[in-house]
């Protein structure tokens, strides 16, 4: 009778959905009863459903991630210091605040978390920043407490942090407001601009009087000085800076062709004769500001990087002051050797020594391990890590900027500053452009200098004109964010187009292992038992926090639970109750070894790293589960896949060395490939000195990190492209370059494969732009080139990059 | 076609009116978040 709950991969699903959040579920299907997949999507959903918001659950689109509540308490929301320090409240006696969340995802999650003030009274209003993951709270204190609508929010999925980045965020908002109005100050005068190049165009095919043609050539100059002093200036002063630092790039040749056009056009105006460009000029002012914004926001997006990680440690601990009562003081205030309680449920605030207590700590955030680690008297334990199961009181050894997370934290800040930045293909090819162009210039203006001064002079401006890389300018920002908008349809957020060049060239790919390579949390992996048996142990195990327990409720969520009495809880054993009269018992085989002497010593050894729990009725063992952290069903092939690619893959793990051999020899690791036992900080050093093996020059191979926790963090901030996955830790998802929202390791192939058809896109534009170049060159040097031809060549090269970067194949949808 | 010297001027103070409308509306916080307001209507109570 033994039933095998799929291979040493995920639980086979074969059931309906989870009603709340749509993955497989091992439960029937049917219509009526609601199925769902863990306890805590049970938990959401009759709390959406309380409240007269069952509509949440008839949309289509919705998370499709299972609710991760951190089950904090949030009591430190309540605090008097975190409130001076985050909360602002008006004359009206309203709060607001500003929280980070996590897990926001699209439109349902906008409209479930704007509908915060029906599931909690008091609440006036929640208004959600989805780009940002930003709710801004504003409600009622002395109805609602701020610990209450945190809660409310944990238990929707949406883990709420204080937003710390205020200023930050401020500025940011103010260079993008001033990109903004440049942008439209330079488009409308463009459009005015091309209006009135039209009626002169189409005035030279017939006859236009020449007081309308000076009036037009006139508004055009009147036009033209404006977008060159406001919008237009940039070029000018970042060539300028260009120039004072002895380097080149695209805004040299830029500044110097709308420069020359502008001098040209404005002597022609005033003298009455001869082309103007003054339509050109307003048009590429306003095509490369659209160009810079694109790539601008593109490069916000990866700055805002560890502005999350801050909010990962309270803002208060509980001093126990020498008489025995507690105060409530900043975190960061706390004097070494002080003594502080931390509450079950809570985050340790600092860094010190238990004095007091025992308990189990999860540590996920340093070492990305997803088993608690039970701690007692004597034992460290470290800031940002989450007390589980009962007060401890702490000695603090290191507090604030010491603790080892902020150390982490600071050093994640400093590779994310030390990393050189990617000189992007189109800059290396405008430094050499300009040379071209100045040579071809000077050749021009002698050549013709001995037959026809006046012709010198026009053909060498016709030709600073036409080779202005305006198109070269575009083509890279454009066809990124073509491609980086393909990729987040595809389920792969990409911050930045420069992470997409590197990306294409194949080097070096780490793999952390727990929760990347792995599904990173404690999984149902075998069953040997009687289906009976199931209503019985959920029955046991139905108050239990434990992993295990955990880990039984997620896989067998829709079967229906017994009705157990007198449980009991052993801890670091197992536990034992009474169900319908029959004494059951479920642990660890030492915890039924010790219970019933009479089990065979070959029943108590069990093989590997899988957790092994026995299930005995009345003394009798009747079944075995076994736990364990299941290797990613697509993990196997994907590498593979990427290893024909080209790169070196690398398995750098902060687990022991014997389980990280095991499943990296399994995955197809080579053995001098395997790194165990890694801590955070040995990660990101590790990362670097491939960084640096990879070699500076103008086109290094890639080093990509991939992982999924904080401890990975600093190891991603130092990789020329950081990777974190689906399911990882918000933080690191912030550090990092390229964030999935796709389940699996399939995700890189697709980056990979995307990544390659961007710079081949890339490629196929700068061939154009030159193409385009290259015939205005040959026109101008021979003095061909006519008003209306440069005024035709000029937005038909640039065109043609906006079409090609706009259908060029590059990232694939996810199939579904 | 001296009109022209009346309806061109004219037009620019009118594209003038509309780029103030424009600058009004991203100084006022119009354009800092472009998305959420776009998915806030599709799931406006159904």
């Amino acid at each position: 009778m033994a039933t095998m709950v799929g291979a040493p991969t995920i639980p086979s699903a074969t059931g309906a959905q989870c009603t709340h959040c749509g993955l497989p579920t091992l439960g029937a299907d049917t219509d009526d009863v609601p199925v769902f997949c863990c306890s805590a999507c049970a938990t959401a959903y009759a709390l959406i459903n309380a409240h007269g918001l069952g509509a949440y659950h008839r949309f289509s689109e919705r998370r499709g991630a299972a609710v991760r509540p951190s089950g904090r308490g949030f009591s430190d929301f309540d605090h008097e210091a975190f409130q001076e320090r985050y909360v602002t409240v008006d004359g009206d006696g309203q709060a607001r605040v500003e929280l980070a969340l996590e897990g926001v995802h699209c439109a349902s999650c906008v409209w479930l978390i704007e509908r915060v003030p029906l599931l909690v009274t008091g609440v006036v209003r929640a208004e959600l920043d989805v780009r940002q993951n930003r709710v801004s709270v504003t409600w009622d204190p002395s109805a609602a407490a701020l610990s209450e609508i945190a809660r409310t929010l944990d238990a929707l999925g949406y883990t709420p942090h204080p937003y710390r980045g205020g200023e930050r965020a401020a500025m940011r908002r103010r260079d993008d407001r001033a990109m903004l109005i440049r942008i439209g100050v330079a488009g409308a005068i463009a459009t005015n601009a091309m209006l009135a190049a039209v009626a002169l165009y189409a005035g030279e095919l017939n006859t236009m009087d020449p007081a309308s043609l000076t009036l037009f050539r006139w508004i055009s100059l009147g036009l033209t000085i404006p977008t060159l002093v406001w919008p237009g200036r940039v070029f000018f002063t970042s060539a300028w800076a260009a120039l004072r630092a002895r380097t080149v790039h695209m805004d040299v040749p830029i500044a110097l062709a709308l420069a020359a056009a502008t001098t040209r056009g404005t002597i022609n105006t005033i003298s009455g004769s001869g082309p103007i460009y003054f339509d050109g000029v307003c048009v590429l002012v306003f095509l490369l500001l659209v160009g810079r914004f694109l790539q601008a926001r593109g490069q916000r997006a990866a700055s805002d990087a560890t502005e999350q990680l801050f909010a990962l440690t309270p803002a208060t601990a509980r001093l126990i002051a020498v008489d025995g009562t507690t105060l409530e003081v900043p975190a960061d205030a706390v004097s070494l050797g002080a003594t502080i309680a931390v509450h079950a449920g809570e985050t340790i605030p600092v860094d010190g020594e238990v004095m007091a207590g025992e308990s189990r700590i999860n540590r996920a955030i340093l070492t990305g391990e997803s088993t608690d680690v039970r701690v007692e008297i004597g034992d460290t334990v470290f800031a940002g890590t989450l007390n589980r199961s009962a007060a401890l009181q702490v000695r603090v050894t290191a507090s604030g900027d010491d603790s080892r997370l902020a150390r982490i934290l600071a050093q994640v800040d400093e590779g994310a500053r030390r990393r050189a930045p990617v000189v992007l293909l189109a800059d290396r090819l405008a430094s050499r452009l300009v040379l071209v162009v100045l040579s071809l210039a000077a050749a021009t203006f002698f050549l013709w200098l001995r037959r026809d001064a006046t012709a010198a002079w026009d053909n060498t401006i016709a030709l600073l004109i036409s080779t202005c890389p305006c198109a070269l300018a575009l083509a890279t920002p454009l066809a990124m964010s073509a491609a980086v908008g393909r990729a987040a349809r595809a389920g792969i957020f990409v911050k930045g187009g420069d992470a997409l060049e590197s990306l294409s060239r194949p080097g070096w790919l780490v793999l952390d292992k727990t929760g990347t390579l792995t599904l990173g949390e404690t999984t149902l992996v075998t069953w040997h038992g009687d289906d009976v048996l199931r209503p019985v142990i959920l029955a046991l195990e139905a108050t239990s926090t434990h992993p295990i327990a955990a880990g039984f409720r997620r896989a067998w969520s829709a079967v229906p639970v017994a009705t157990a009495s007198s449980v009991e809880h052993t801890i670091g054993g197992g536990v034992a109750g009474v169900v319908n009269g029959h004494q059951i018992m479920l642990g660890s085989p030492n915890f039924i070894a010790s219970k019933l002497p009479q089990m065979r010593q070959g029943e108590r050894t069990t093989a590997d790293e899988y957790t092994p729990v026995v299930i005995a009725i009345d003394g009798e063992i009747v079944g075995r589960a076994s736990f364990g952290d299941a290797v990613r069903p697509d993990a196997a092939a994907s590498l593979a896949t990427l290893r024909t690619r080209g790169w070196k893959t690398i398995l750098l793990s902060g687990d022991a060395d014997a389980v990280s051999r095991r499943i990296g020899t399994s995955l197809g690791f080579a053995p001098d490939e395997i790194f165990a036992e890694a801590s955070p900080e040995e990660k990101a050093k590790h990362v670097a000195a491939l960084v640096v093996r990879a070699g500076g020059g103008k086109a290094p191979p890639c080093v990509a990190m991939v992982g999924d926790g904080v401890n990975d963090a600093a190891a991603i901030a130092a990789a020329t492209v950081g990777i974190g996955v689906h399911g990882g830790a918000e933080a690191s998802l912030a550090t990092a370059d390229v964030a999935m929202t796709r389940e699996g390791l399939g995700a890189l192939v697709a980056l990979d494969a995307g990544a390659r058809r961007s710079m081949s896109v890339i490629r196929r534009n700068i061939i154009w732009a030159f193409g385009y170049n290259a015939v205005g060159v040959g026109l101008a040097m021979t003095g061909h080139i006519t008003p209306l031809l440069a005024a035709i060549l000029m937005p038909v090269s640039s065109l043609t990059v906006v079409l090609a970067s706009w259908f060029g194949h590059t990232f694939t949808p996810e199939p579904r | 076609m001296s009109v022209l010297f009346i309806v061109v001027p004219l037009a620019l103070v009118i594209v003038g009116v509309a780029l103030a409308g424009y600058l009004w509306a991203v100084r006022s916080g119009q354009m800092d978040d472009l998305e959420t307001p776009g998915l806030r209507v599709l799931r406006d109570d159904e």
